[in-house]
């Protein structure tokens, strides 16, 4: 699939820095999401990809650098216009993040807390986020009950619950045996099919990039080394890309 | 020379934790006040602080009671002035040994147990997670811990003080023949208000603090397991620091107003 340039991106980031003391971990990133794609961004261990999705939530402050999505630059606004434009987002966790001391049920229904109309018909959107994700039957169970794979899927459920246009996801299947990862993958494809989202994912397992990626980053040195399809990179003779593919 | 320098970061690094936690305490009466209010929330911290704690306080209170009662007994018969257990046992319990000592035991349950909750939070990223769905963690995190122990340290502490007496009453009904009935008319003829008023009023920086200190080292967790070991037995520490300060503090305010 082509994504034309033409057409305005729904995340886009530019000459993004930040650094912690001397540590430059961001040295002038860029990235562009079109509505609609799965871009994949891969990178090491420590590589800064995850300090780039904290920024594009908001969590961290860039020194420098724009952040714009859905034409709104998240770096200027008030937290009010962020917690809405943050409504717009689903965001899938490294560690599921599920809040321990609440059921599945409640940390389903925690995101809508802050939507009066959809809190009104909260039970109705719990059972078809936990019926997208094949969980239902776990809906009052614990997290602490429940798998890794189960944690990741009803991560997942807490994280389309709200209907969102762009989902991002961070290590999906980081810390899962091969079966459970492919299953996540297939769910997370099936997601984007169902409710048509744009997903930005990050990860560095490559068998994920190459089932659900349009497109790829490579993010090496704080900046966005490469880019193009999967075949494109996995067949450069650049050292650097070749690393992630052997 | 590394001494010295040693020591000079020491100093630096306590002043740098003081002004942070005073900029957390800033936070917190900045958000108390603000909407939304997290009442379900408050309540079931308090539900959480006051009847996981109770028990704690009712054995502790107990036995305070019982040996403070034993140990003085011998000392007060031998200038046989027995017969003012229970106006010195109430004064000391109640103005003073009960509000530090539960305290101190709420500071080693309470105030470590929201350090090392909120530390895994932040460590495991739930924090993040509820601040990308839309809800400020402090409020709901923060905010509801800090009153819910606030409200809730003054009550444990007199009913702490409540099981003290008790058990003081059953030592002298058992040694010294005393009935229960004598025993409390005495207590509440030597109490007056001045013993109750700073007591309370202390018991409330009590909860404060132990709230305060436990969320402050959760919430700034740093990452990993040892973190939050780290920001549980901080919390304890810094907790019961801060505990003898206010008592400190309390003690020479209640003298200039109560002249004790």
């Amino acid at each position: 699939m082509n994504y034309a340039k033409n057409i305005s991106p729904i995340i886009k980031i530019s000459d993004l820095k930040i650094s912690f003391g001397d540590n430059h971990v961001l040295n002038g990133f860029n990235m562009e999401l079109f509505e609609g794609e799965n871009l994949v961004i891969m990178g090491k261990s420590g590589s800064g990809k995850s300090v780039m999705v904290k920024c594009l939530l908001g969590l961290l402050l860039p020194d420098s650098g724009n952040i714009i999505i859905m034409d709104q630059d998240i770096t200027i606004l008030q937290q009010k216009e962020l917690d809405n434009l943050r409504s717009e987002i689903g965001f899938l966790f490294q560690g599921s993040a599920l809040y321990d001391s609440m059921t599945v049920r409640e940390n389903l229904e925690f995101p809508l807390r802050k939507n009066k109309d959809k809190f009104k018909i909260k039970d109705t959107l719990v059972l078809d986020a936990l019926e997208s994700v094949g969980l239902l039957d776990a809906i009052d169970l614990m997290p602490e009950e429940l798998s890794g794979g189960m944690k990741r899927r009803v991560a997942l459920a807490r994280a389309i619950i709200l209907n969102p246009k762009i989902i991002i996801y961070d290590e999906p299947t980081t810390g899962l045996d091969p079966i459970t990862a492919k299953e996540i993958i297939e769910l997370m494809k099936e997601i984007q099919q169902k409710h048509g989202t744009s997903s930005l994912i990050i990860t560095h397992d490559v068998d994920c990039a190459r089932v659900i990626s349009n497109r790829m980053i490579l993010l090496i040195e704080g900046i966005n080394y490469a880019e193009g399809s999967f075949k494109e990179l996995a067949i450069s003779k650049d050292k650097k890309i070749q690393a992630f593919f052997k | 020379m590394i001494k010295s320098l040693q020591i000079s970061n020491s100093i630096k690094t306590f002043f740098i934790e003081i002004g942070a936690l005073s900029y957390f305490a800033g936070r917190f009466f900045k958000e108390v006040f603000t909407k939304p209010f997290e009442i379900k929330e408050l309540i079931r911290q308090c539900y959480k602080v006051g009847n996981k704690s109770i028990l704690l306080v009712s054995v502790t209170g107990f036995i305070l009671g019982l040996v403070f009662t034993l140990q003085s007994r011998p000392t007060l018969m031998e200038f046989g002035a027995e017969s003012w257990m229970p106006n010195m046992v109430s004064i000391s319990i109640v103005r003073e040994i009960g509000p530090v000592i539960i305290a101190l035991i709420c500071a080693g349950k309470i105030s470590s147990g929201i350090g090392a909750e909120l530390g895994s939070m932040r460590v495991t990223e739930q924090i993040d997670a509820m601040e990308v769905s839309g809800t400020n963690p402090f409020k709901y995190l923060v905010v509801t811990r800090v009153l819910a122990t606030t409200l809730m340290v003054p009550l444990l502490i007199i009913f702490g003080d409540a099981i003290a007496l008790g058990g003081s009453a059953i030592v002298e009904n058992l040694k010294g023949d005393v009935s229960f009935q004598l025993y409390f008319n005495k207590v509440f003829n030597a109490l007056e208000f001045s013993d109750l008023l700073p007591a309370t009023v202390k018991s409330i920086f009590f909860g404060f603090a132990i709230g305060l200190v436990g969320s402050y080292k959760g919430y700034n967790c740093k990452k990993g397991t040892v973190g939050v070991g780290e920001a549980s037995n901080a919390a304890v520490v810094y907790t019961s620091m801060l505990l003898f300060i206010i008592d400190f503090i309390a003690v020479f305010v209640s003298d200039i107003f109560f002249e004790i």
